[in-house]
């Protein structure tokens, strides 16, 4: 397949030339990576915000807000001292619900979602943003796959009590899938944490600027 | 060696030589890529790209590429065309790129580029060697697509489902449902999936290939 040509070692000056040919072509395709750039730079800036304001959708319902909290946000430490994005839903500039990521440690590494929650600490709805699960057991977190993630929607920390946001093999209120026990219990765990901040920050996430 | 006959070119690409079924390259994305029939025709097409442009690109530059420093030029051409793509599928191509966008930057290792750019760009004319990356990443392409087909059936139960995210909502049609929901094999969309249904794929070219030179042997046996 390739030829097999013995390589002379190189005097300098071939090396040299050598060295400024490759230098020559990354300059070139370097420049054509910039200029690339420079295109698609804000069709791809406009993609992730359209993302955002999908996955927010989901979770923020729009009769909730007269605002877009993509744009409103707030930045905090969460419990593990991770800075935390949080998008407010405001009417008449009352902040009426807040977004914000979650993690939980499933099966196969971190699953990522993002939480929407009224003022008053009610569940508004939870989904997935990212996961590395087995595709056919712990996928049926999304909500293209199957409706469990939207049995959270109207939870909150009082209802069911605390002791009960558990899979029920670990004496708690919510189904596991058949095979697949980790990834909704690592979903459990972050939604829990995601109620708890909300309980413990309260007052800073739902004042009013 | 091929030569630069056009149709030896199209049919090497496509069935003779094709990268997966008989050269055995570019396994990685082969089998990661290939859970449904839709992921395996859209990086196949992504791979396409990438072979046709960097083919040509190194073509053009064979005379000036020496040899001593071909093979991290050959890398950087690869490199600078998957960025290219993977920007301009973030941009224009984004349900696509939310499918496909994490192993795009693979294609930089997958090492059927590298070896059409050394085995045949590197001394071909540009047309010659754009119609082999092209084809070559077809037939990738096919190859991706019949393994992601067979392990879709099997698997889930299902043919080409959300081709219409990739293809535009034309190609709801073609989303077919072969078997009930719970019929599906986990195992078939598993790593081991792969293995097995590429494996199996293999067989079944090389039985193919047999029977056709068979008859041809045969023929020429007659012949003298």
């Amino acid at each position: 397949m390739t030829t097999s040509q013995t390589v002379p070692v190189a005097s300098p000056p071939k090396m040299f030339k050598h060295g400024v040919i490759l230098c020559l072509f990354c300059l070139g395709f370097g420049l054509i990576l910039a200029i690339t750039n420079e295109i698609t730079l804000d069709d791809i800036a406009a993609r992730a915000i359209e993302d955002k304001q999908n996955s927010l959708s989901q979770v923020l319902p729009d009769d909730l807000h007269d605002n877009n909290p993509v744009t409103d946000t707030l930045t905090m430490a969460n419990a593990e001292g991770k800075e935390l994005t949080v998008f407010r839903a405001r009417k008449g500039g009352k902040v009426t619900g807040v977004a914000y990521e979650i993690f939980g440690t499933g099966y196969a590494g971190e699953i990522k979602l993002m939480m929407g929650i009224d003022a008053d600490g009610k569940l508004l709805g939870v989904r997935v943003l990212a996961h590395k699960e087995t595709p056919g057991l712990g996928d049926k977190i999304e909500v293209k796959k199957g409706p469990w993630i939207e049995r959270f929607t109207g939870l909150s920390l009082g209802n069911p009590p605390l002791e009960r946001w558990k899979v029920k093999k670990d004496g708690g209120d919510f189904d596991q899938f058949a095979g697949a026990t980790i990834t909704p219990r690592g979903v459990m765990v972050a939604i829990r944490s995601g109620l708890e901040f909300f309980a413990e920050n309260k007052t800073r996430l739902t004042e009013a600027n | 060696m091929a030569n630069s006959d056009y149709k030896t070119i199209v049919k090497d690409g496509l069935w003779d030589n094709n990268g997966v079924f008989s050269m055995l390259l570019g396994m990685c994305p082969a089998m990661a890529m290939t859970t449904s029939a839709t992921n395996g025709f859209g990086m196949g097409l992504a791979t396409a790209v990438v072979m046709a442009a960097s083919s040509w690109l190194v073509a053009i530059f064979r005379n000036r590429i020496t040899t001593e420093v071909r093979i991290p030029v050959y890398i950087l051409i690869v490199a600078a065309m998957v960025t290219v793509v993977d920007l301009g599928m973030n941009a224009w191509m984004h349900e696509l790129y939310k499918v496909l966008g994490l192993f795009i930057p693979l294609i930089v290792s997958n090492c059927l580029p590298l070896a059409r750019l050394e085995a045949f760009a590197a001394k071909q004319p540009p047309v010659s060697a754009l119609l082999d990356g092209l084809f070559m990443g077809l037939g990738f392409t096919i190859a991706l697509t019949a393994i992601g087909a067979v392990r879709e059936i099997i698997g889930s139960g299902t043919l080409f489902a959300d081709a219409s995210l990739l293809l535009g909502p034309t190609f709801k049609v073609i989303e077919m449902r072969l078997l009930p929901a719970d019929m599906g094999v986990l195992m078939m969309i598993l790593p081991p999936g792969g293995f097995i249904v590429t494996g199996l794929l293999v067989v079944v070219k090389r039985l193919l290939d047999l029977r056709a030179g068979k008859e041809i042997q045969m023929t020429g046996a007659h012949a003298v």
